[in-house]
């Protein structure tokens, strides 16, 4: 009896979790299956959900309109650049938090996190200024330093929690048989962090991939990444919901994909900490 | 050579002080154990001689060399952790290489030095496991292994058998004082507990937050406890203090007289008073007597063979030439 139950429970929660799934899904599906319709069965109505005649012609309009190698690369740049850069800094920021905290650790971190609090909007004007008078405005380098910017905190901060859990003798037995600081962070710390710093770099690259705000911003035609890419098939004279679908699946594929093969990574990178 | 010299160390945290000027000197090849209850500043000084806490003010001495600002590395120490600490994405090989390693020892050389330090803690076989397939015996083991291979001047050992289970830990035990006979090096060893204080050490330094109540070794503590503190601390079952007009009968305070300082009988002795619970270890009797006036209980070892019920009448007699006599202050009266 109790064991009926049980399936049967199961078998509900499975549902549940398949609709919750399918919901969230749901719009990412919707561009992908009107990527493959004429202009004029995509705002069809009501609409069609498979039968329509499959094509693949907004794919090519949209690779002879724009040049997609070069957003994808710059989107490449950007998201792996910023990442790079920002655990390049964040390692040192967050060993030293974590293993020589001061009474003032804690007030920092939170500090750090309130600037993700801040309307991005807010300070637009005096980037934009900044870009403009150290003439990086519309270039890749620029995008790295302000996207490794606002991920910072967040890697810090995940990179923090990870290291906490890493027991603080097991550094200092490294420094008895003899580890030097850089070697201790090199030989001990590193590798036991490794999950730990997978993790964050995939969210950081699929964060920066996706941020829109500074990227559509601060950029023009040289610096553009995907999410320009896709904006710029928005068009005041009239929307074009297929080739704008076209493009989006061609934007989100590369990272959909990444995602998809290190899901496993990221859900545990996610919920690290969570349960000891 | 192992001779560590303390110089009125002391050590504080902001502005709380854990370890008040002290001095201590301890001889090169001796067994030394630091005992006393939790957070009396044992592990503080531990990490103090090791140097992963630096001192407040005073002198640390290695071998005659000032050693107050030496890196620990720097230090030749080798020190085994309560948590082992072993590098968990490391082989047994691996762990135990890593000190040679960072001493740039030439490979052939490691190998030898690994081999030999397996071979005399019983873990060849397991050379090429992680630590995560180990048992905690073992893992302490490749702990010391790591330690030894550095050949130190002194081994610092930090509580390493208390997350063992009982009889395990009576084994390591063994090891440990088998491996000091061996290697005749420096061991400075902390623990909480007394048996192993009284079982290991060549010399035990009694402390009490942070200060040093007696140094001595085993049996000196256990005769002769300088005061009241080392006396309940050292001997298990602990000694009985006994204050008011039995101890005024010996001019003192208060009078201590070990568990096994009494004679029990069934029809006559100094005391009297009624069976509480009785434990058998078969080879002893611990009996607790209650009512005999002389404050709440009263400790006896007895033989195995003796057979006393609860709320039995029993007598006790302790040995006049074994009691203890402390003043008002505390102190031990010759």
């Amino acid at each position: 009896m109790a064991r009926s139950v049980n399936t049967q429970r199961k078998a509900l929660n499975t549902a549940v979790a398949w609709a919750i799934g399918l919901l969230i899904f749901f719009p990412i599906l919707w561009t992908i299956l009107t990527s493959f319709k004429t202009e004029g069965q995509a705002i069809s109505d009501p609409p069609v959900l498979f039968m329509f005649d499959w094509t693949l012609e907004n794919y090519s309009v949209v690779l002879e309109r724009s040049n997609y190698a070069r957003f994808l690369w710059n989107s490449i740049f950007i998201a792996v650049g910023s990442t790079i850069l920002g655990i390049i800094i964040a390692v040192p920021a967050a060993w030293s938090m974590a293993f020589v905290p001061s009474h003032r650790t804690k007030d920092i971190l939170l500090w750090m996190l309130s600037t993700k609090m801040l309307p991005a909007v807010g300070v637009l004007y005096p980037i934009y200024l900044l870009f403009i008078k150290m003439g990086i405005l519309d270039s890749r380098v620029g995008l790295v330093i302000v996207l490794m910017l606002i991920n910072l905190p967040i890697i810090i901060w995940m990179l923090y929690t990870y290291f906490k859990e890493i027991p603080g003798e097991i550094l200092e037995a490294a420094r008895m048989d003899g580890a030097s600081l850089k070697e201790e962070v090199l030989y001990v710390l590193t590798p036991m962090a490794i999950p730990g710093i997978a993790s964050t770099v995939l969210l950081n690259i699929i964060l920066a991939w996706n941020e829109a705000f500074w990227t559509l911003n601060l950029t023009a035609a040289k610096a553009a990444p995907l999410t320009a890419f896709i904006a710029s098939y928005s068009s005041p004279e009239g929307l074009f919901f297929a080739k704008l679908s076209a493009a989006s699946t061609m934007a989100i594929a590369p990272i959909l994909i990444l995602g998809w093969f290190s899901q496993k990574q990221l859900v545990r990178g996610l919920t690290f900490g969570a349960v000891k | 050579m192992g001779r560590i010299t303390l110089d009125k160390v002391t050590k504080s945290f902001g502005e709380t002080q854990v370890i008040p000027p002290l001095d201590l000197t301890i001889e090169d090849g001796e067994f030394t154990v630091f005992v006393g209850p939790s957070g009396c500043g044992k592990s503080t000084l531990l990490r103090l001689i090791a140097g992963l806490e630096d001192i407040t003010s005073g002198q640390i001495r290695i071998d005659g060399n000032d050693a107050t600002n030496v890196p620990p590395a720097k230090r030749g120490l080798a020190m085994v952790f309560q948590s082992y600490a072993l590098y968990p994405h490391m082989s047994v090989r691996k762990n135990i290489a890593f000190p040679l390693r960072m001493a740039k020892l030439d490979k052939a050389a490691q190998d030898a030095k690994i081999e030999a330090a397996a071979a005399a803690l019983n873990l060849t076989d397991y050379l090429d496991r992680k630590p995560g397939q180990l048992s905690g015996g073992q893992r302490q083991r490749v702990a010391i292994g790591r330690a030894i291979v550095r050949e130190p001047s002194a081994f610092l050992f930090d509580e390493p058998l208390s997350n063992l289970d009982a009889a395990l830990r009576v084994g390591m035990r063994m090891e440990i004082s088998e491996l000091h006979k061996k290697l005749a090096t420096t061991m400075v060893y902390v623990t909480h507990d007394q048996v192993e204080a009284m079982t290991m050490a060549d010399k035990i330094v009694v402390l009490r937050a942070g200060h040093i109540e007696q140094v001595g070794s085993p049996l000196e503590l256990y005769k002769a406890p300088r005061n009241l503190f080392v006396a309940g601390f050292i001997g298990s079952p602990k000694m009985n203090l006994i204050d008011g007009p039995e101890a005024a009968k010996h001019d003192a305070h208060t009078i201590g007289v070990r568990p096994e300082h009494i004679a029990v009988s069934a029809s006559e002795g100094i005391w009297s008073g009624k069976v509480g619970v009785t434990e058998h270890l078969g080879s002893d009797t611990f009996l607790h007597v209650h009512g005999t006036g002389l404050g709440e209980m009263i400790t006896v070892r007895a033989g195995g063979e003796v057979d006393f019920k609860y709320g039995d009448t029993i007598y006790l007699t302790p040995r006049a030439d074994v009691i203890h006599r402390f003043g008002t202050d505390g102190l031990r009266i010759a």
